[in-house]
């Protein structure tokens, strides 16, 4: 008990309420943290990434559309939109495989909120774009090659 | 038959010590401006006049989707809108900008640069507003400098948007620093011994390395840029990486040399509309 | 502390079209600064919520993959004109920022 009020006053010198709710153990630390997804986001290869996602042999799908370009102008900014045509999806995860931390966001969808999502990414090297589509419980997935060259003299 | 003017100049940098003022005598700078878009469009029909202000991008589908895509919401917005906050802060004297640029600095980008036969020189749009910082108790800003002088015409040269560029060539002195710019246009520089014209006359919509090339016509109206939707480069700042590209000492930023290119440069997309602060790779 | 993000949203149908424009760094933590050689430390935006008049309509975990000055679009059906939508991140260092806008 003492550990726990010292722990509650250690945390109310500066690091929040959620460090004093998990120190008071009224907050799981898994939960405090379970908003962001370290694991998958930690990912180094594209099966590590799934499985932080719980995602697991995502079915090939043709109503996944992937709007990116062919080749990229500058991999710093890469223009992505991804449209789910799958009735019920709940969730977009989008993938740039040879990044070297593949996963690059998870979007959960609620409300009226559509299948889809427009964003730009980051691209080491040319790679597939794949989206991982959460829909009634099941996963699809579909994939675009996009690639990246270093200019000449364009910069 | 009066050889093709292009064709003459193009051939007169292949040598050495060539007295370009005569390969280079024309009836005004519009002929000229004619001359280079004739050339581009026989070279490519299928391109609009009007999309040369796309440059490169003109010339790929998935390039210019890109650019659309970026445009439409561009990253780099907050730094336009630190321009605006330059842009409306007095200066020392209390007066603003738009108290000492003509038509209180909206729509007249193109309009510059401009012979200024007072100063004996071509000024450019970044000139005039060192002028009036200068007038208005404040000192210059280095024209190369993208914190100062870049971000504010990041945001100053939008209020030219839509506006056709102007540049006007008249009398002998404003002609010879126009010669004298097109003569560094057509001229061989730096360990590549490349000219501007190698690249974005021969080679315009063909591609060397990976890099599209793109045409003269069209280039000037749309600067700032802002490279990878986030390194600002002003025109100036972009002919300096030109001649560094083509191994060649640059001029300064805001010299006699590189203020006469930009003159020459400039009147080549006379009567195409201006837009900064754009998407480039 | 970051310039506020940008929001526009418009119907298109019954559809409400949402842009954001949020301005933050999005540093991976990999790269170098040019100066000092040193590595730059990972600032990124974490997660992003979406409201649509108070009610969660997207819930995002981003990487620092996402390019520097984050864009997200996404779309909402049954909205309508007038209805509010807000937003929300938080990046790495617990900072946060928050923006809201009327549906055009």
């Amino acid at each position: 008990m003492n550990a726990l009020r010292r722990n509650v006053l250690k945390g109310a010198t500066g690091a929040g309420t959620v460090a004093i709710a998990v120190a008071a153990g009224l907050l799981k630390p898994t939960q405090a943290l379970a908003d962001w997804n370290a694991a998958a986001f930690g990912a180094k290869n594209v099966g590590d990434a799934m499985k932080g996602l719980g995602v697991a042999a995502p079915a090939d799908s043709k109503d996944i559309a992937i709007k990116a370009p062919d080749i990229a102008e500058n991999g710093a900014v890469v223009p992505v939109e991804v449209t789910s045509n799958i009735a019920g999806t709940t969730r977009i995860d989008l993938i740039a495989e040879k990044n070297g931390t593949p996963l690059v966001g998870s979007y959960t969808l609620s409300g009226g909120a559509q299948g889809f999502v427009s964003t730009r990414i980051k691209m080491g090297q040319t790679s597939l774009v794949r989206a991982v589509v959460t829909a009634g419980g099941k996963t699809y997935t579909a994939a675009k090659e996009v690639k990246v060259t270093i200019g000449g003299c364009g910069g | 038959m009066k050889q093709h003017l292009i064709t003459k100049l193009l051939a007169g940098m292949a040598g050495l010590g060539i007295a370009l003022s005569t390969a280079t005598a024309t009836a005004s700078p519009e002929a000229d401006r004619q001359e280079f878009t004739k050339y581009y469009t026989g070279k490519y029909p299928n391109v609009k006049v009007e999309d040369f202000v796309y440059g490169a991008l003109a010339f790929d589908a998935d390039s210019k989707s890109q650019y659309d895509a970026i445009m439409e919401f561009p990253p780099y917005e907050s730094v336009v809108e630190q321009g605006r906050k330059m842009w409306e802060t007095p200066l020392k004297s209390g007066k603003k900008y738009s108290d000492c640029l003509p038509n209180g600095g909206k729509q007249i980008a193109g309009n510059y640069p401009m012979f200024d036969e007072a100063k004996d020189k071509v000024v450019t749009l970044l000139d005039a507003i060192n002028d009036c910082r200068i007038a208005n108790g404040e000192e210059a800003y280095k024209v190369n400098d993208m914190k100062t002088m870049g971000t504010l015409t990041a945001y100053m040269r939008t209020l030219s948007d839509g506006m056709l560029m102007n540049v006007k060539v008249e009398g002998p002195k404003a002609m010879a620093a126009y010669e004298s710019g097109k003569k560094a246009f057509f001229s061989r520089k730096g360990q590549l011994n490349f000219a501007c014209a190698t690249c974005h006359v021969q080679n315009a919509g063909v591609r060397l390395r990976s890099e599209l090339l793109s045409p003269a016509v069209g280039h000037a109206v749309h600067w700032p840029v802002f490279r990878g939707g986030d390194n600002l480069v002003t025109l100036q700042q972009r002919y300096d990486g030109c001649y560094k590209q083509v191994r060649a000492v640059p001029p300064a930023q805001g010299s006699t040399a590189m203020n006469n290119l930009e003159y020459f440069h400039s009147s080549l997309s006379n009567g195409l509309p201006m837009k900064a602060s754009v998407f480039r790779k | 502390m970051a310039e506020p993000m940008r929001i526009r949203a418009t119907m298109a149908g019954d559809v409400a079209d949402v842009k954001v424009l949020m301005n933050h760094p999005m540093e991976t933590g990999q790269r170098k600064d040019a100066k000092t050689g040193q590595l730059v430390p990972a600032h990124f935006i974490q997660e992003v919520t979406a409201t649509l008049n108070g009610a969660t309509v997207l819930s995002a975990d981003l990487g620092s993959g996402i390019s520097k000055n984050p864009y997200l679009g996404f779309k909402v059906k049954g909205a309508k004109a007038g209805d509010k939508i807000a937003v929300n991140w938080k990046d790495n260092t617990g900072d946060k920022s928050t923006a809201e806008a009327a549906i055009g």
